[in-house]
This record gives structure tokens, sequence and C-alpha cells, in this order.
């Protein structure tokens, strides 16, 4: 029975991990309409910066904010820089996003080394929770916890603030919010920080569960597209219902069948595609 | 007599907002019938509906008495159905020849050849050419579509849509940004078309428009408010009312 | 078509004459080139004809080398048996990956192909029993057509040429034929051709379907080159070298994925010697292409000298 607990906890707690990287990949999409293939690059690096941080400063959260900070100015530079520079070449602007992943990669792998880096848990979450005759990580209800709140706060500010207004204009329609008048250029680049920052600080969060690895980008970039495709292009809930239900599927079948871990993956994407080509509560493009 | 096309109940939406409201209407094979309304009425909308580009959201649309709503775009071109488009829509990098060839390759059997060249279809050139010809284009054939004017570009539509030999052909704004002289040439190729093609058309420019056009169908918010002969229209109160109250 | 008569005949006098002229590094690394060409090549019909982004191609590479090998190594079979399965069986998985991608066009069909060939790679890494994962696949042998052994470079580079030249001749055909014609249609003016009565999805699935099958081409020269198969060669980077070796060349025409190809191979196995870190410059190298450089190094250079010529 404890397996189960556990299990359901590593669940919630990737699907948490994935909600951070899969809400910025999803808003990037569906407001700058760029598959952002950096993004697990990006958390790769908020994840090794993160660790290196944590030498000068004690708390995981404060170099979570600082480290994210640091991943949103890179993407903020690397949005205006480079990306602006090819807007009507999309395949362009994914393949750029790619060689930067690349060069992140191993800009990753000459600073840091190849070796994996491990990310203390926090201390006050270091003791496991018992309730009711079960033991529970605590860091991982954390994490939980964390993407829950994060969610809500999209959530806001998205639905209730100017900035979320003149975002959700724009991913409805992109030639009437700049008619209107709506600052599109320094709106593209606020999101692109957004985005990257919440990879960036993900990455950190997911530190102590993950460690910081070269291969760590490639590995979370394949879920976080799938929990796209599955929750839908540019849809909050649709990333955060995604990510769920990837983190249970991915974790549940690396558990029970780890050599078919990603053939299992597989399945909820292919179902979705096959009835709803936009996934769960993506729109029509 | 089987009408060439006949709408009816056709409704649809864009998120609470009805572009087709409840529209019903009857051409009968042959006629010239002229679609007009002010701007946002749903004309173009109509058309899409009609070639199958946007689905509809209830009502049937019937062929020379077959149902057609459910079938994909191209489907609807083998049963006959051609249109031409508002914005143009050409192939901007081939040659005036190759548009039209693409045309002639959609209901020709032998677009799903993979393995000989194009180039020994000698026949399809050639009809190709004399496509060309009905429109008044074949000293151009060889030219790129970007290197000729407006007026022969909105010309090379509909010579990719006579290439179809359609039973039922749509024009969707034929005259939009012609000169005079341009639309009188215009006009004439329109009324050359032959008796065995029934022609829809939308516009805008009335003036010529109206003496092509047999019977009219006045659009609003979507809706038919009036279709009759072209005095009937013209002659009628809401006509004014649509066209003066705004 | 008379015109290219010529300059075609002579490349084909060197490339049947190099082996005599070149030592062996140089006639592995043109082997290396003619495989990495069919796989561009191949791409191309998705990507510069049909305006399908795909990175996903290396799928296809591996799917093949995968099957051939594991049928060699588990059954014993022998190549005359082991090609036609490897092929049938990824042109099979084309057919299913292009039912799942062509939901979506533009960058849907990206992400789709991209998702569909990260699960084969992460299956290829993960499914030790069958692929023994990170280790790759051993103690493979290369085929002997008639007889002939191709474990020397010499005989070896001739097998690729013929496969290559047939595999581009199959490829140049399809492009210039009324289906290839109707693919670019679907590629300019999509909604066009639906009108015009072209099924546009029927089209890009077909084609999808006959790239597959020539990336399972290069997937089987690779193999048999190699003489082994890691997971590496279905991952991102394979597709994306893939992609780059498009793009470099110049998408859009038959010679572009080659020159790409023979660029791409040349970088990798050159600079690779000198720069530890291959896959930032690999990076730059497709930042600087897709920005300076958007259809293509022959283009681009041809746009560069006009420059320097004018000053």
């Amino acid at each position: 029975m404890q397996f189960w607990v556990i299990q359901t906890l590593n669940s919630l707690s990737l699907g948490g991990l994935l909600f951070l990287l899969a809400a910025g990949f999803s808003l990037i999409f569906g407001l700058l309409r760029i598959a952002n293939l950096t993004h697990g690059a990006l958390y790769m690096l908020g994840a090794y910066l993160g660790a290196s941080i944590l030498n000068y400063v004690p708390s995981l959260w404060l170099a979570a904010l600082a480290g994210g900070l640091l991943v949103a100015a890179f993407g903020g530079l690397f949005e205006r820089l480079i990306l602006r520079r090819l807007a009507r070449n999309e395949l362009g602007q994914v393949l750029v996003t790619l060689g930067v992943a690349y060069i992140i990669a191993d800009f990753c792998l000459m600073v840091w080394g190849g070796d994996p880096i491990p990310v203390p848990t926090p201390e006050a979450l270091q003791q496991p929770l018992e309730v009711a005759g079960f033991t529970f990580p605590s860091y991982r209800l954390a994490v939980v916890a964390v993407a829950v709140a994060t969610g809500i706060a999209l959530y806001l500010l998205i639905e209730r603030t100017r900035l979320g207004a003149m975002i959700r204009a724009g991913v409805d329609d992109m030639q009437m919010a700049r008619a209107v008048g709506i600052p599109v250029s320094r709106l593209f680049t606020t999101v692109f920080c957004l985005g990257a920052g919440l990879a960036g600080a993900g990455g950190i969060i997911g530190g102590p569960i993950m460690s910081a690895y070269p291969g760590l980008d490639f590995d979370m970039l394949p879920l976080a597209l799938i929990v796209v495709i599955l929750g839908g292009v540019g849809s909050l809930v649709g990333a955060f219902v995604g990510s769920f239900i990837i983190g249970f599927v991915y974790t549940f079948g690396i558990a029970l069948f780890p050599q078919l871990a990603y053939v299992i993956l597989f399945l909820p994407m292919i179902v979705v595609i096959a009835f709803r080509p936009r996934g769960l509560f993506g729109r029509a493009t | 007599m089987t009408p060439a096309l006949e709408i009816s109940g056709l409704k649809k939406s864009f998120g609470g907002l009805p572009a087709t409201n409840n529209v019903s209407l009857a051409v009968l094979p042959g006629e010239r019938r002229l679609i007009i309304g002010p701007n946002g009425a749903g004309k173009t909308t109509l058309f899409n509906l009609i070639t199958g580009d946007l689905p509809r959201d209830r009502g049937t649309i019937r062929m020379f008495g077959a149902e057609i709503q459910r079938l994909k775009p191209h489907q609807r071109a083998h049963r006959g159905l051609a249109r031409t488009y508002q914005i143009i829509t050409l192939f901007g990098r081939d040659t005036l020849e190759h548009n039209v060839v693409l045309s002639l390759l959609g209901l020709s059997a032998s677009r799903w050849n993979a393995f000989a060249p194009l180039a020994a279809y000698a026949h399809l050139y050639a009809e190709a050419r004399r496509v060309l010809g009905l429109v008044g284009l074949e000293h151009l054939g060889h030219r790129g579509v970007g290197e000729v004017a407006y007026g022969d570009r909105r010309r090379l539509e509909i010579a990719l849509a006579l290439a179809q030999q359609p039973k039922l052909l749509l024009l969707d704004e034929p005259f939009a940004g012609l000169s005079r002289e341009e639309r009188t040439a215009m006009k004439q190729l329109i009324a050359g078309i032959p008796r065995d093609v029934t022609v829809v058309m939308i516009e805008h420019d009335m003036d010529t428009a109206l003496d092509l056009a047999e019977r009219i169908t006045v659009l609003h918010y979507g809706s038919v408010i009036v279709e009759g002969t072209r005095n009937e229209v013209v002659a009628d109160p809401k006509t004014r009312e649509v066209y003066l109250g705004d | 078509m008379k015109s290219r008569v010529a300059p075609l005949a002579v490349l084909a006098i060197l490339l049947i004459g190099y082996p005599w002229l070149a030592g062996e590094f140089y006639v592995n690394l043109t082997s290396q080139i003619f495989i990495a060409a069919i796989f561009a090549a191949s791409l191309n019909l998705l990507v510069g004809y049909g305006g399908l982004p795909s990175l996903g191609h290396a799928a296809f590479l591996g799917m093949a080398a995968y099957v051939s090998a594991l049928m060699y190594l588990h059954f014993g079979y022998a190549h005359w048996l082991t090609a036609p399965i490897a092929l049938g069986a990824t042109t099979l998985m084309a057919c299913v990956f292009g039912l799942i991608a062509l939901r979506a066009t533009g960058l849907g069909f990206l992400m789709l192909t991209l998702a569909l060939s990260q699960v084969l790679w992460g299956s290829a890494y993960r499914w030790v029993a069958v692929t023994e994962g990170d280790n790759g696949l051993r103690g493979l042998t290369r085929p002997a057509p008639f007889g002939i052994s191709l474990d020397d470079s010499v005989s070896f580079y001739y097998f690729a040429l013929i496969v290559t030249a047939f595999s581009i001749w199959m490829i140049a055909r399809f492009v210039a034929s009324p289906f290839g014609t109707a693919l670019k249609g679907t590629r300019d003016q999509p909604r066009r051709m639906g009108a015009l009565g072209h099924n546009v999805w029927l089209v890009r699935w077909i084609t999808f379907v006959y790239a597959g099958f020539w990336g399972a081409v290069a997937g089987l020269l690779f193999v048999y080159y190699n003489q082994y198969i890691h997971p590496a060669a279905l991952s991102l980077t394979s597709s994306a070298e893939g992609i780059l070796a498009v793009i470099a060349g110049g998408s859009g025409t038959l010679a572009g994925p080659i020159i790409g190809a023979a660029i791409v191979v040349i970088l990798k196995n050159y600079v690779s010697a000198y720069v530890r870190y291959w896959n930032m410059l690999l990076g730059f190298v497709f930042v600087v292409i897709v920005i300076f450089m958007p259809d293509g190094i022959v283009p681009g250079i041809r746009r560069l000298w006009a420059r320097v010529g004018r000053r």
C-alpha cells in the first residue's frame, strides 16, 4: 500500500514540475506561435544555476527565485535579439530554439562538467510527514503545493489582470490585438521571460528530486511536449490537467513496466489526438 | 426542375454570433444569381459553407439534388463545384500555364502518378493553353504570376475555375480592384460563360453586377431579407433600407 | 533535362573513379555522405516540397537499423530477408506515424513528429531487454550481394553509390511527377488545392510514408556501414542534423539536401576531432544559417558574392 502512496505522490510531484515547464511552453506557443524547443534546456540551466546559487544562498526557494529571474532574463535577451529577427519564419524560429538548446546544453557541460550535481532538500522539508500510518516525503508535497499555487497565480494573472487580458487578446486574434493598440512586442518579451523563468525556477525546484545532470533537458522536453499536445496549446487548464495525467502515466509506467514506459506515455497522446486533434482543451487554430 | 444549388436552413455561428442565420435559397440550372449585402452580411461565409471550407452548424446543401454538406471540399469539386476567391490565392511562384495545369490535375486520375514526369503530359499543357485562351491570357502562359497585371491575375482566378469544367461556379467579388476597362472585359468574360454552367456571384460593385444578374439574393447580418428578380429587388424598400441605412 | 546530362555524366565519372584517387578515410567519408544524402533528400520531400516540417525523421532511420540488427542477432536471418522486413516494418510505422502527425499541420505537425520520434528514442534507450539500451547492438554484418563482400571500404563505397544513385533518382522522379507537382501545390496553397479537387490530406500522407521509406533505406545503409546501432541514431540530434542538411543546402531543390548532407558530414568528421563541444557548434551553425542564410548556403553565398562584387 505504501508503494501506491509513494508512486502517487511521485506522480503528483512530477506533474507539478511538468506543469511549471509546460505552462511556460504553452503560453509561449499560444501567444508567440513559437514551439520553444529551448524550454528543456532552460529547465536544466535553472537546475544547474540553482545548484550553484545554493552554495551562496542557503534557501532553496530564494535560489529558485534568483535562478528563475536569471533564466527569465536570458529568455528575454534571446527573444529580443534572435527570435524577433525571424518574425515570420516559423520553421526558422523553431530551428533556432533547437540550436540554442544545444548551445545551452554544451555550455552547462563546459561549466559544470559531466557528473550529476545533487541539489539538497531544504532542511525544513527533510523529515517525512506521517499521516494515518503512511509516510509522505515532505518535499514532494511541497512541490505539488508550489505547482498548484503557481497555477492559481497564473490563472489570476491571465484572467484578472490587464497583462492577462492583453495575453488573452493576443492569443485569440493577434491582428485585432495590434489594431487596438496592444504593445505586442513588449508583450511577447514579457511572456517569453515569464515562460523561461517558470522553466528555470522549475529546474531548481525539481533539483532535490532529479538533480542537475547532462541530458536533463532532453529528458524533460518530450514530456513537456506531450503534455502540451495532450492538453491543448495555449491552454493553462490544459497544461495543468495534462501535466498530472502525464505525471501519473509516466511514474506508474516506469514503476510497473520500466522498459516500456515511453510506449505507455504514447498512448494517452495518441488517443486524445485521434479524437481531438487540438488536444483536450486546445482551441482550433 | 432540380435546382443546381439548394440550401435549406443553413446556420453557422462564431462564438454565439450568427454569421449565417437560417439561410435558404434555390438556384436553378443555368441561372445567374447575384448575392449582395453590406459588409459583414455573411456573403463569403456562405460561399465557404457551400464549398466546405467552413463546417456548418446546421442545415442542408444540395447540388443537383444530392446532399453535399458532409463532403470534404475536394469531394465537392469532383461533383462539379468550383469557386474563385476574393483574395487572390494563386500559385505565386509558378507560371500562368502551371497554375491551370494544377487545376486540371485536380480532377484528373493522372494526379496520382508518382513516377512519370509531368512534362510528358503534353495534353495537359495543351488544355491549359486552351483554357487560358478562354479568358484571353494565352499569350502570357509562360509568364510568372508575379509578373502579370492585377487584372490578369483576376482573370487567371476564373481560368482555374473554368478549367474544372464546373457545373456550379461560385465567383467571389470577381470585379474587386479592377479598373474600368478591366471591369468591362471581366463582364464580357462572365457573360460569355456557357449556359451549362450555373453561376452564383458575390459582388459589391452593383453597377456592373446588376446587368449580369437574373435573380438577386440580398443578405443582411447573415439572413436573407430580399430575393427576387432584379427589378423586384431594386424596387423593394428593404433593399434600400439596408444600403442607405448603413 | 537535356542540359543536365553533361554535368551529371561528369559527376558520375568522378564518383566512379573517386576511390582510385582518394585514400580510405576519404572513401569512408564519402560513403557517410551518401547515407546522409538519402536521409536529407527523403526528409526534404516533407520539408521542402511538402511544406511539412518534420523533426522526427531519425525515427525511420533508427527503426530500420534496429529491425535489421535484431532480426539478425535474435533469429540469425540473412540480409536478403532482414532488409525487406526492416523496410516493411518501418514503412508500416510511417503509415501509423503519418496518421497521427497529420492530424495537424505546421508547428502542430512538427511537435507531433518530434514527440513520436522521441518516444521511439526513449524506448530504444529503456527497452534494454530488446535493444541493449545504451550499449547498442554490435556484432552486425554487412550484406554480401551476389556473394561480393562489402567489408572493405571501396566495395561498400560502390554499393552505397549505387543505392544512393537509385534513391535520389526515385526521389527526383517523384518530385517531377504529377503527384510531386500536386504536393508542391499543397505546400503553396492548400485550401485552393482542396477546392480544385486534390485530396490534400492523402497527398501529404502518401508523401510522409514515401519519405519514411527512403529514410529507412538510409537506415539500412547506416547500420551496414557502422555494423553497430545505438539509440543516439534515433535522437533529436540525429533528426536535427537532417534538417540542418536540408536548410543548409537549400530546401525545395534536389541538389540542396545533398550538398547540405556533405557539409554536415564533413563538419562532423573534421570539426568534432578538434572541437570538444560539437553540440554547441551545431547549435551555432543552426542559428547562423537560419538567420543569415535562410534559403541555404548556395543562394546565400551567391548573394554575398553579389554584395562583395558591388563594393
